[in-house]
């Protein structure tokens, strides 16, 4: 209704002026445009087996954006969200046959699997609030992935393996074929570069400023006459289906799935991905999962720590431990904060 | 399946429900007059066990002793630890909450490994609690696990007689729905809290010593308890004891016919229960009360 | 900006740090194993034992194999197969190791495998059963001085068969090497005229077996077959023997079931019959110089992990002497691998075509804290390595 929208423009407009997500950070394009470029160019400069690295720290970089979408525009901590990573996954390796598959099969197939399930946990989950939100979106998960642990059509415990990687043959012309390591590294590059400007445009919409409305008072929202629902959902279901994407491309890199990937451990891993990186800001979510996981392999390396590295448990958790204790706003915090001591 | 095996599987189901509670009562103390999500809670349990294990020689036929001697050190270890560090998180969300207790999961696990080894261990029940009787003709239960089930409900009728009948309780139950109206009234709030957690930690400690020479002693026992006990927690209704009770029966009777009907599915068959109680009633069986 | 440029730059540091580039060698300078194992979690102590005896087969050779030092890398696999790929990559493609050893857990193990195949990397495994990876996984380049899932099923059967058995059921959990063990049983005691009514399986590792040994007693069978490992086993033979079962339904396992549980299991696994590629008191000269080594160097005794990383050490010591060391000589190297009869402590064992131990199989009785060798089961057993192509 015409008067409804009025008021409801005045509340996202007013919504506007908090600092959130859609404020021009320092840079505005340039910064990201630039990181995109060097790590295109990195295959020039590093082994193959740093480029396995970098694919992988991409890969969970779209998994860690995917749930800053929920988490730091929508303000909902789900803390389920690697089923839909592994639901793609699984999605992915099942419907490949001895033979491969096609890319132009899988990626829709992956991510409208994702979606699926997203739509179907969400428009549940969605009717709690707080602390049984986070306990609910676990279930869903959790039976997710005792679906794919314990049933023989899951593949059980210790999960599939994908022996030929996705093609993408267009008019008999191979144009893409995962199964060559510097097709993967562009391929997931252009999927990451392509999710960081897809969310940065929705955040930066009528849609991203109505969560981000949502996020700071809900019930604000609903007073103006606005139906909140539907925006948590599709945000929800976005977020899977991104989640989902990145399933794909990690069973493509591994050559396998397991439903580990489903775990709860998954989920954590991600929610402290984005409090490394900082709440809020789609550069934290990508620093976070790059610092996330080299923080592991520094812990885990004998070669740089000796005998502590067996003690990796240890190390991993203090660091976790003192960081969110002392840096709440992870590192993208601690920049603004270098910024504002120099400012005096 | 007739009479005899029915009678007996619910036996079997009242008794896995019964220990579930005496785990889940301490989270949901904790995390419904405190509001912390404490994913280490598994580690208490794990903490028991252990305790078990290694004050079992200095012992012997002594349980309750024992029992006693390992409930003394867990509260101890819980006041020490709430000081140190969970008084920190009140202030924090739950994302933060989540993530940091997390890390301790990670910490404790590793100071296991390296103060005791990875070692599966086991312990032996109270020579006067050995053996069993016989059901019908079907099979022997020990007598050991009719006193676990024993013991469990009379520490939920203690409890709930702690929480309601007593001063303590009602300072508990005030500062649950109001923290700074009983600050204001002059109760140190913060001891109460970490009386409340020592409380929290003894009895997961305490289902871990009683469980013990059930379960065995062995890495990774905390994680396996834990998500089951979150969604004890959360059908019952955060912060309610009785729903905690109820609900722990609940998924003892789905876990165990599960089992024996749906080979396959009985892992999912909890979660499938928590998620239908939970769009039936957003809140949990019992809304916040005890 | 300086927030973001710094943490790039820190991130840099990291990156550069983690992924330390090494040169490596051909035939000459140390050769570069790499040891993929469980250092954290339920399996540790098992990856500590299989690095031990391996470790002690290099001492003995005086710290070289063909004729070249040894130099090590180590990574922990977690027991966890959905970081499988990535784990085997930093010892294949960060330290090009020439030579993989692992692992414990079969699923971590399949990764390894396909690994090995796709890299043509060598891969010696000390432990991990599942039956695929010397079935349609088989390759010329992986060798195990372990066993297969199979191996001591089908004995157990066998044992069963000639104790006449006619009714058996089984309880496992449900994941691929309870499967390919519970076939093993199966099919050995179909041979001796005998056969399993119900095939019982949990989730793994649920370990709330009271339910199902419910289950048990109702149906009654002549005997129970089981296959659990660590906690799950410790705690299974006890609930059973707690139930009373184990007076009038005997229970068989592989020697899983009581290899290095015995502590925990006391009273409740006396008398067990378990079947093994190993017992601890085997009383034979090559056992015992063996045991007293181990003890020496680790202060602990070995157990049959220990052993399958020596022999591990030994199966690629042989094949490393027959190249004097150069391993471009690839297939000089695992033709002599798969020639060799090695010399273990378990008894001597010759390596099937498509990489599995042909060996004898030991009825073992539980005597105290001991897996105490009662006799052979099965002489010379060699997994029918299903859809292997070699």
């Amino acid at each position: 209704m015409a008067s409804d929208a009025g008021v409801s423009d005045a509340v996202i407009a007013d919504v506007g002026a908090l600092p959130d997500i859609g404020r021009r950070e320092a840079g505005g394009w340039l910064v990201p445009a630039a990181a995109a470029l060097v790590v295109a160019a990195l295959p020039l400069a590093i082994s193959p087996y740093g480029q396995d690295v970098v694919v992988r720290i991409a890969i969970y970089a779209i998994f860690a954006l995917s749930l800053e979408l929920i988490v730091g525009a929508a303000g909902l901590v789900s803390l389920g969200h690697a089923a839909f990573l592994g639901i793609g996954a699984y999605a992915t390796v099942l419907a490949s046959s001895d033979s491969g598959a096609s890319l132009a099969l899988l990626v829709p197939l992956a991510i409208g699997a994702a979606a699926a399930y997203a739509l179907a946990v969400g428009a549940l989950s969605l009717r709690t609030r707080g602390v049984y939100f986070i306990m609910v979106t676990l279930a869903f998960a959790q039976m997710a992935y005792f679906v794919a642990h314990d049933t023989k059509a899951g593949g059980g415990s210790d999960g599939i393996f994908l022996y030929i990687k996705p093609t993408l043959v267009v008019a008999g012309l191979t144009l893409v074929d995962l199964g060559q390591r510097l097709h993967l590294y562009y391929a997931v590059l252009a999927a990451l570069v392509a999710t960081y400007a897809f969310i940065a445009l929705l955040l930066g919409s009528r849609f991203g400023h109505a969560l981000a409305g949502i996020r700071v008072n809900e019930q604000r929202m609903r007073a103006a006459g606005f139906a909140t629902t539907p925006y948590k959902l599709a945000a929800f279901v976005i977020a899977g289906a991104l989640a989902g994407l990145a399933g794909l491309l990690l069973a493509v890199k591994d050559g396998a799935v397991n439903p580990e990937l489903l775990s709860w451990h998954e989920s954590g891993a991600v929610l402290l991905m984005l409090i490394f990186g900082g709440i809020g800001s789609l550069r934290g979510a990508v620093i976070g999962a790059v610092a996330f996981t080299l923080l592991k392999e520094l812990f885990q390396s004998e070669a740089l720590l000796g005998p502590l590295a067996s003690h990796w448990q240890l190390t991993l958790g203090l660091t976790i431990i003192a960081f969110v204790a002392a840096l709440p706003r992870g590192l993208i915090g601690l920049g603004a904060r270098l910024r504002g001591a120099a400012r005096g | 399946m007739d009479l005899a095996t029915f009678l007996v599987q619910c036996l079997n189901a009242v008794q896995y429900g019964l220990l579930l509670f005496l785990v889940a009562s301490g989270l949901t103390l904790i995390f419904g007059i405190m509001g912390v999500i404490n994913l280490a809670h598994g580690s208490f349990y794990m903490l028991g066990a252990y305790l078990a294990f290694a004050l079992a020689p200095w012992f012997g036929d002594w349980f309750f002793s024992r029992l006693l001697v390992g409930v003394v050190l867990a509260a101890a270890f819980g006041y020490l630890l709430e000081w140190i560090f969970f008084s920190f998180l009140y202030e924090r969300d739950h994302l933060q909450q989540v993530l940091l207790t997390y890390a301790l999961i990670l910490v404790f696990e590793e100071m296991r490994s390296i103060l005791v080894g990875n070692d599966v261990h086991g312990v032996t029940a109270p020579s006067w609690l050995a053996g069993g009787f016989r059901l019908g003709g079907l099979m022997e239960y020990p007598w050991y696990r009719v006193f676990a089930s024993v013991a469990c409900l009379v520490v939920a009728l203690a409890l709930y007689a702690v929480v309601n009948r007593t001063r303590l309780g009602m300072m508990i139950r005030a500062g649950a729905s109001n923290r700074d109206m009983v600050r204001g009234l002059g109760v140190d709030i913060r001891r109460l809290y970490r009386i409340v957690f020592a409380g929290g930690v003894a009895l997961a400690a305490l289902a871990g010593m009683i469980a013990a020479p059930l379960s065995s002693v062995y890495p990774g026992m905390g994680s396996s308890v834990l998500i089951v006990c979150f969604v004890v927690v959360v059908i019952g209704g955060i912060g309610s004891i009785t729903g905690a009770l109820v609900a722990s029966l609940l998924v003892g009777v789905v876990d165990t016919f599960g089992k024996v009907f749906f080979a396959e599915w009985s892992g999912v068959g909890i979660y499938v229960l928590m998620a239908v109680i939970l769009v039936w009633r957003p809140e949990g069986l019992m809304k916040r009360g005890f | 900006m300086p927030s973001t440029r710094h943490t790039l730059a820190a991130l840099a540091t990291l990156f550069v740090a983690s992924v330390s580039l090494t040169a490596s060698a051909q035939s000459t300078g140390p050769i570069k194993i790499g040891l993929m194992l469980p250092y954290t979690g339920t399996y540790a102590g098992l990856g500590n034992a299989i690095e031990n005896g391996f470790k002690l087969y290099v001492q003995e050779q005086g710290g070289k194999l063909g004729g070249r030092e040894v130099q090590y890398f180590k990574v922990d696999d977690e027991s966890e197969p959905s970081k499988a790929t990535d784990n085997v990559n930093k010892l294949i493609k960060r330290d090009n190791v020439d030579v993989l050893v692992g692992t414990v857990h079969s699923g971590v193990a399949l990764a390894m495998a396909k690994a090995a195949k796709e890299n043509n990397t060598l891969l010696v495994i000390p432990n991990a059963g599942a039956d695929a990876i010397t079935g349609p996984l088989c390759s010329a380049n992986i060798v195990r001085s372990s066993f297969s899932n199979w191996q001591p099923g089908y004995a157990m059967g066998v044992v069963a068969g000639t104790k006449g058995i006619k009714r058996a059921m089984t309880i496992t959990w449900a994941y691929a090497a309870g499967a390919e063990s519970t076939k093993g049983f199966t099919e050995g005691l179909e041979k001796g005229g005998g056969k399993v009514v119900k095939d019982l399986t949990l989730p793994f590792p649920n370990v709330e077996f009271q339910a199902l040994l419910t289950e048990i007693a109702a149906q009654k069978p002549d005997a129970v077959y089981a296959f659990f490992a660590g906690g799950g086993a410790v705690k299974f033979v006890k609930d059973y023997a707690a139930a009373g079962l184990n007076k009038t339904i005997p229970l068989y396992g592989p020697g899983f079931l009581t290899d290095g549980t015995l502590e925990a299991q006391g009273a409740s696994a006396q008398n067990m019959l378990t079947t093994l590629h190993y017992a601890d008191n085997l009383d034979t000269p090559r056992n015992n110089n063996f045991r007293k080594a181990y003890a020496i160097a680790f202060k602990t005794q070995p157990d049959v992990y220990a052993v399958q990383g020596y022999d591990a050490a030994q199966i690629l010591a042989a094949g490393l002497k027959a190249v004097n060391g150069d391993l471009s000589k690839r297939d000089a190297l695992t033709a002599a691998m798969h020639k060799i009869t090695v010399d273990s402590p378990r008894g001597k064992f010759t390596i099937s075509p498509a990489g599995n131990p042909v060996q004898d199989i030991y009825l073992r009785e539980v005597k105290g804290n001991n897996n105490e060798f009662r006799s052979v089961a099965v002489k010379s057993l060699s997994d029918p390595a299903r859809g292997c192509k070699l």
